[in-house]
């Protein structure tokens, strides 16, 4: 008898429950734009923040309320999935150019002599507080991986042989977190340039020369060379440290090949510079001797 | 016998060289002036390469209030403007002076025969403000450690008055017995200082905290005020306790009153000046002299001759372990300041400051952290904690970057002193993960007030 009773009040409640429910849905339903579920669904998820905005829906939530889409680019989707939103939205989608994290570092292990010993918790901005780190430069990675820690998209690891983040250009979305944790600010955001092809100089000593070289094998010393061989003016020296300027630079590898630490690194392309400048200098030598030859077998007059 | 009443340890003491007396070091033939000797803004540079400075000239001019002046510690010409890396590795604007020959024995002659440059009824004539622009000019600042400017402490923001000058003669770190020597062989000097420092506060009263384990300088000042007739100034034997040598804890020993949260230590009526920066102010009202030299303790287990030396400031802290006997081999680390509060250097030709109390040298076997074990909710940090606050939590805290609850549970309170990371047997690094709290929690802080502006 009592089980009967039992189904007849849970039961009851069930049902009251329902009831309640069913009405508070009708009478409170709040239309919500449809958009804004399909943009979410192009949005990487991982609310990095690196738009501006509080996180992945509110950057949908904007999308589908604003007037141009000048200001609201999500670096993690990508150019592709930025044209779908602009489609969804139906606004015409901001032309950015897709950028990439680079390390302005490469005081290996082999490059930087060690200083002294960290036994505390492994953080960056820890060892930052404490002063130069372990290495003898007062610049440089601490190698603690605090970036690494950061990054929402998988991109990077400590690399265990140099000592320093390895950034994977194709998992990386320039959101930007990592320039943002680093202590040291050597993480930089560049234009991942025509077919991943992009120069800098991976070294933010900003030391004299004398000192850089005591303090790393590999930092810029602010001689100036680059400078010099630069075609485009997209070099300069400021507290001898280069700088190449993205928007200036057309990729020629001048600098990387005149660097006389090899501080300056390209990735992304097909040849290294300095085979490129071997083949360079091979046609321009075939080149003059075809000249000659033409000029030899000209009948003199 | 008066202690503080929240928290505190008990570390060994450790003190090598309490007997040992104070060792002038020969005075160095070149030194480098590091602009940045103390809290607040740098010194701005106002000489140029190639300048000639007298022993004593002001090299670095104060910028703004919290500030200090920065002068040459030997005559001599300026051979470089330039960065050099300092004690922690990171380069800092500084000057280097190398002294000719007749530099040297200029210097040499005027430190043999310096004269009172104001006579006692001069200085008994000067009046409050005389005092503090004397302290200002001469760039003194605290010389506990902290270096923060003392005319800033003289000069109390308004609406708040002092009524009561605490000397801090504590000297609560293990192994650092600087303090103690020099109230031993300068207690005069000191009493004299002190008296200064109660006219520039324009207080009538004065209280030397001094720790029991200093049992023969407690006598000798107390003997001294005595026979000079002090009748301001009193010394207070205090319970052996660390960090007794906070500002704050030693308000709460010395007067029994507790520095609201917030609130600067002058709120309770006490200004706190370490017994050092006192003989500093007796050397500058007396002889016209500067912050140019102080006692620093050089120590360890190992070290073959632990002393206490005056320095020189501007000579590189390698010469004076050197004077000590070098570095022993099984050293491991090697500490500017005391083994609880001072900071490891990874570069030891840098130049000494105003602030280096000692330098410490701790073999291998004793500075080596323990393996890190996970936390047991002993809640001894707790009980250690002088300002009453709950380490573990905001070490938690700090680790998973909760930087509102780490404002909320008041880090900024925190006077790093050590005692939770010392006293935790799961040797958590409790105290670096408060310190990156403090300083990202301080930053943002700043960044609202500056809003707000």
């Amino acid at each position: 008898m009592s089980i009967i009773s039992a189904i007849i009040v849970l039961g009851g409640i069930g049902l009251l429950s329902a009831a309640i429910l069913y009405v508070v849905s009708k009478r409170f339903f709040v239309k919500e734009d449809s958009r804004i579920a399909l943009v979410e669904e192009l949005l990487p998820g991982a609310n990095c923040g690196s738009c501006g905005r509080s996180g992945c829906h509110d950057f949908a939530c904007a999308c589908a309320t604003a007037d141009s889409l000048d200001n609201l680019v999500c670096p993690g989707a990508g150019e592709e999935a930025m044209k779908k939103i602009a489609d969804i939205v139906g606004l015409a989608p901001t032309a950015s150019k897709p950028k990439v994290a680079v390390l302005h570092c490469y005081g290996t292990c082999a490059n930087r002599p060690v200083m002294a010993e960290y036994d505390g918790p492994s953080s960056c901005a820890m060892l930052q507080t404490m002063g130069a780190g372990t290495t003898a430069c007062p610049f440089g990675c601490l190698g603690c991986g605090d970036c690494v820690k950061a990054c929402r998209f998988g991109a990077m690891h400590m690399d265990p042989v140099t000592g320093l983040p390895s950034i994977d250009p194709d998992k990386c979305t320039g959101c930007g977190a990592c320039a943002k944790t680093c202590p040291r600010h050597i993480i930089e955001l560049r234009d991942k340039g025509p077919r991943g092809m992009r120069v800098w100089v991976a070294c933010s000593n900003k030391e004299k020369g004398a000192v850089a070289m005591k303090e790393c094998s590999v930092a810029c010393i602010g001689c100036g060379k680059c400078v010099k061989a630069c075609p485009h003016e997209a070099v300069t020296v400021t507290d001898n440290l280069a700088y190449i300027d993205p928007a200036k630079c057309k990729l020629c590898r001048k600098c990387v090949l005149v660097c006389p630490k090899g501080a300056i690194h390209d990735s992304g392309f097909p040849m290294s510079a300095a085979d490129m400048a071997a083949l360079a200098e091979r046609k321009r030598k075939e080149a003059e001797e075809k000249k000659a030859s033409q000029s030899d077998s000209q009948p003199k007059d | 016998m008066r202690t503080f009443h929240i928290g505190g340890v008990h570390p060994p003491e450790n003190k090598i060289t309490a007997s040992s007396k104070i060792i002038d070091v020969e005075l160095p033939r070149e030194v480098v002036v590091v602009f940045a000797q103390h809290i607040g803004a740098p010194a701005s540079c106002i000489v140029k390469k190639g300048d000639h400075v007298e022993r004593g000239a002001i090299v670095g001019q104060a910028t703004g209030f919290v500030s200090a002046n920065v002068h040459a510690p030997i005559s001599g010409t300026v051979t470089k403007v330039d960065k050099v890396k300092g004690a922690n590795g990171m380069p800092c604007d500084t000057i280097t002076i190398a002294s000719s020959d007749d530099d040297h024995e200029n210097d040499l002659k005027a430190i043999r025969e310096a004269k009172p440059i104001r006579s006692s009824d001069e200085i008994k004539a000067l009046s409050a403000k005389d005092i503090i622009d004397i302290i200002d000019n001469a760039g003194i600042v605290g010389l506990g450690g902290a270096t923060f400017p003392t005319k800033v402490k003289l000069c109390p923001p308004p609406g708040m008055a002092a009524d009561v000058v605490v000397i801090n003669a504590v000297e609560c770190e293990p192994y650092l017995t600087n303090d103690h020597a020099l109230m031993l062989e300068c207690p005069d000097g000191i009493l004299a200082g002190v008296e200064m420092l109660m006219r520039a506060a324009n207080v009538d009263r004065a209280i030397i905290g001094i720790e029991a384990n200093k049992a023969n300088a407690i006598s000798l000042l107390r003997q001294r005020i005595s026979e000079l007739g002090m009748n301001g100034i009193s010394v207070m034997e205090l319970m052996v306790k660390y960090p007794q040598g906070g500002e704050k804890q030693l308000i709460d020993a010395v007067l029994g009153k507790e520095v609201p949260s917030g609130a600067l230590p002058i709120s309770t009526g006490a200004i706190v000046q370490n017994v050092a920066t006192a003989y500093a102010v007796y050397e500058a009202v007396t002889y016209g002299k500067p912050l140019v030299d102080r006692v620093v303790t050089v120590t360890g287990p190992s070290v073959e001759r632990p002393g206490n030396y005056r320095a020189t400031i501007g000579m590189p802290i390698s010469e004076l372990i050197a004077l000590a006997g070098g570095v022993p081999t099984d050293t491991g680390k090697i500490i500017l300041g005391g083994p609880m509060m001072g900071k490891t250097i990874v570069n030891i030709d840098a130049p000494t400051i105003k602030g280096v109390s000692g330098i410490l040298m701790l073999p291998e076997s004793m500075s080596a952290r323990h393996p890190v074990e996970p936390c047991i909710r002993c809640a001894q940090c707790v009980s250690a904690c002088p300002m009453g606050l709950e380490p573990y939590l905001l070490a938690t805290l700090s680790r998973y970057s909760e930087w509102e609850d780490l404002e909320k549970e008041k880090v900024m309170n925190c006077v790093e002193c050590g005692c939770c990371s010392f006293t935790c047997p799961s040797s958590r690094p409790l105290l670096d993960y408060i310190r990156l709290g403090k300083s990202t929690v301080g930053a943002a802080i700043r960044a609202r007030q500056s809003q707000k502006k």
